[in-house]
């Protein structure tokens, strides 16, 4: 058994229809709910939105207080296998490549330590060669003695696999579905072992066998009607929490941004609704974490913050060597699975990022919003 | 029974004071030592996964420059933990960090609920105990589980009123008056107390003092909240001692209709 099967009884398209029909009345008696039926109710176009952000916002303070702690990504590489239409890695774009070395990462992370971080998340294109499960031990081995909480986010692994990553410290795991629309998925991903919906739906259980403490989730939002992801994505959560109950969830919102291949969104997402998802899940789920990266601009994250937010990330960059310039020697396109040397001055983003603000002045905005930057809320000492 | 007006003592420390505070949630460090200040408590405590425990003076984790340990007596606590292992290896950690020897042992494996599993703080509390650890363990409001963590040499008890953050009370009333009534440790209603009035409930009962955090931290004037609720914690306290009067089913005239029998 896993939310595969419980996925594939989810009477989403009735959960879906709600979700675009439901009155302002039926809205406002699901403040109360925790179901997913009150879920749909919450996500509906008749809802009080105001409403929905005054009972986020005291359920936030009440199970996190005016704390915000703060995270950035280490990207170690961006060469992919996998064809994705939406993806600036996807393997056939003719993007400048690069994996970093374990030591041109940890150079990445001092820079990033310097910065006040203590909590990081490593990412990586999915490719068994360049971004073998070795060298994720290797990188996070390397970053154990100094950095109290490591994350990852990086093509799935297998149960197995994940276990020496865990031991060496890793503490959390990202998996994005992308889109829990089967046919959008298929659609999406042409090539690679991303293809595989199950598997990779299956991922954060397999995370959760291997140890890992964290297990966060979402969708890719603008690849279909975001009230149906929405409704997938809380059926996820409410799955982990029953069977990964020793795991902390979260939950991201990353909306579709510009990228390489200039792949444009198939639906749209509007800041009202992103806002509105951000809030109906919090009053589903009060004890989640809820993450948001700088693919939004400062004005939505900083509105944001009171209404549900527990992690935000910070001046990040999301090219390998984006910090510093490491490993920009190495530069390369990737053609058939063979390097093809050519020059550059920086790998290629997976995204554009649209909050530009350095970390302090993220955190000196925190404060002036009432808020306490928390920079360390993990020891690796709590790593089993 | 002791004496109900002799001040808290907790493992031959005296306090002024039965309001201890927690640290987390607040919107900044200055405000945090502002209510704390208010509150009057003496006692205070702190997540160790928030702060540097490798001596390196970390500015990015200082959450313990805010907090005198000559003014207040430092509580560490291993919030985070889900096992013994995990909770015996962050407190010695925190000792080695921050000197105390005093420890809130809090055990909890599910992040939903935050509720503390009985197994695995036994078994810290036993190991940390041995170690030389001040234990002031938190429990659920399990009478035999008080008494065995008392028998094996915690400091107190720290039963939960209800889940931590919830603000709905004391849901678990009649166990924690079995774990009064039988401690031989002083008792800490921890976890839960959302009003003053709450606070003052489990004084009122008996509880040796109070452990509250969100209600502060989480209030729109976390100093003024703090002082309510030392306020109320000293009421509470002050019933308590005085001893409160019988609940009844009718009215009872407060000048009585027999008097006369008597003039």
């Amino acid at each position: 058994m896993s939310f595969v099967e419980t996925f594939n009884a989810l009477p989403v398209t009735a959960l879906h229809r709600y979700a675009q029909t439901a009155t302002a009345a039926e809205a406002a008696a699901a403040f109360a709910g925790r179901s997913l039926e009150s879920f749909a109710a919450l996500i509906s176009p008749a809802a009080d939105l105001e409403q929905l952000a005054r009972q986020a916002h005291a359920l936030t303070i009440r199970h996190f207080g005016r704390v915000m702690r703060l995270y950035a990504p280490l990207y170690l590489s961006n060469e992919c296998i996998n064809v994705c239409r939406y993806c600036g890695f996807s393997r056939d774009n003719p993007i400048l490549r690069v994996t970093l070395t374990v030591e041109q990462a940890a150079a990445e992370a001092r820079y990033l330590q310097n910065e006040g971080f203590r909590h990081i998340l490593l990412v990586a294109g999915e490719h068994p060669h360049f971004v073998s499960k070795t060298f994720l031990r290797d990188c996070v081995a390397k970053l154990r003695p100094t950095w109290p909480s490591i994350a990852l986010e990086v093509g799935p692994l297998e149960t197995e696999e994940y276990r020496p990553i865990v031991e060496a410290g890793a503490e959390g795991l990202t998996i994005y579905q992308e889109t829990y629309n089967r046919e959008v998925y298929a659609a999406m991903h042409a090539s690679g072992p991303k293809t595989d919906f199950n598997s990779r739906l299956e991922t954060p259980e397999r995370a959760y066998l291997a140890g890992f403490r964290r297990l966060g989730i979402g969708a890719l939002l603008g690849l279909t009607d975001w009230r149906y992801e929405a409704i997938c994505v809380a059926a996820h959560i409410q799955y982990l929490l029953k069977h990964c109950w020793q795991a902390q969830i979260t939950m991201s919102v990353p909306r579709l941004r510009p990228a390489a291949g200039a792949f444009q969104p198939l639906s749209q997402v509007t800041d009202r609704e992103l806002v509105q998802f951000v809030c109906a899940i919090r009053m589903t789920f009060p004890e989640i974490g809820i993450a948001l990266s700088t693919r939004e601009t400062a004005k939505l994250r900083d509105g944001l913050v009171p209404l549900g937010l527990t992690m935000i990330s910070a001046g990040s960059h999301t090219e390998p060597g984006g910090y510093t310039g490491q490993g920009h020697e190495d530069l390369h396109l990737t053609k058939g699975g063979h390097r093809i040397d050519t020059q550059g001055e920086h790998a290629t983003v997976q995204f554009e990022i649209a909050d530009n603000r350095s970390p302090a002045q993220v955190a000196a905005k925190l404060n002036t919003l009432g808020y306490e930057p928390i920079w360390k809320d993990w020891d690796m000492a709590l790593n089993g | 029974m002791t004496n109900p007006d002799r001040p808290l003592q907790i493992a031959g420390r005296t306090f002024g004071s039965r309001l201890i505070m927690g640290t987390g949630k607040f919107a900044s460090g200055e405000l945090m030592a502002a209510a704390l200040a208010a509150s009057g408590a003496e006692m205070v405590t702190v997540a160790l996964r928030r702060a540097d425990l490798t001596g390196g003076q970390d500015k990015f984790a200082n959450i313990l420059t805010f907090l005198d340990p000559k003014k207040y007596q430092l509580l560490p606590n291993t919030s985070g933990a889900r096992t013994a292992d995990e909770a015996c290896r962050l407190a010695r950690l925190g000792r080695e960090a921050t000197g105390s020897t005093w420890l809130k042992l809090e055990i909890h494996p599910d992040p939903r609920y935050l509720l503390p599993d009985p197994i695995e703080t036994m078994l810290a509390a036993t190991t940390l105990v041995n170690e030389g650890f001040t234990v002031l363990p938190y429990i659920n409001a399990d009478p035999v589980l008080a008494k065995r963590l008392a028998d094996a040499g915690c400091a107190t008890v720290m039963p939960l009123g209800s889940p931590i953050g919830s603000a709905r009370g004391i849901e678990t009333r009649a166990s924690i008056a079995i774990i009064i009534e039988q401690a031989t440790v002083p008792v800490v209603v921890d976890a839960g107390l959302g009003a003053p009035s709450q606070a003052a409930e489990a004084l009122e009962m008996g509880a040796d003092a109070v452990l509250v955090n969100t209600a502060i931290a989480a209030a729109a004037d976390p100093v003024r909240m703090a002082e309510a609720f030392k306020h109320a914690v000293i009421a509470g306290r002050t019933a308590y001692a005085i001893g409160l009067a019988p609940k009844r089913r009718e009215a009872d005239a407060t000048s009585p209709l027999t008097g006369f029998l008597n003039q």
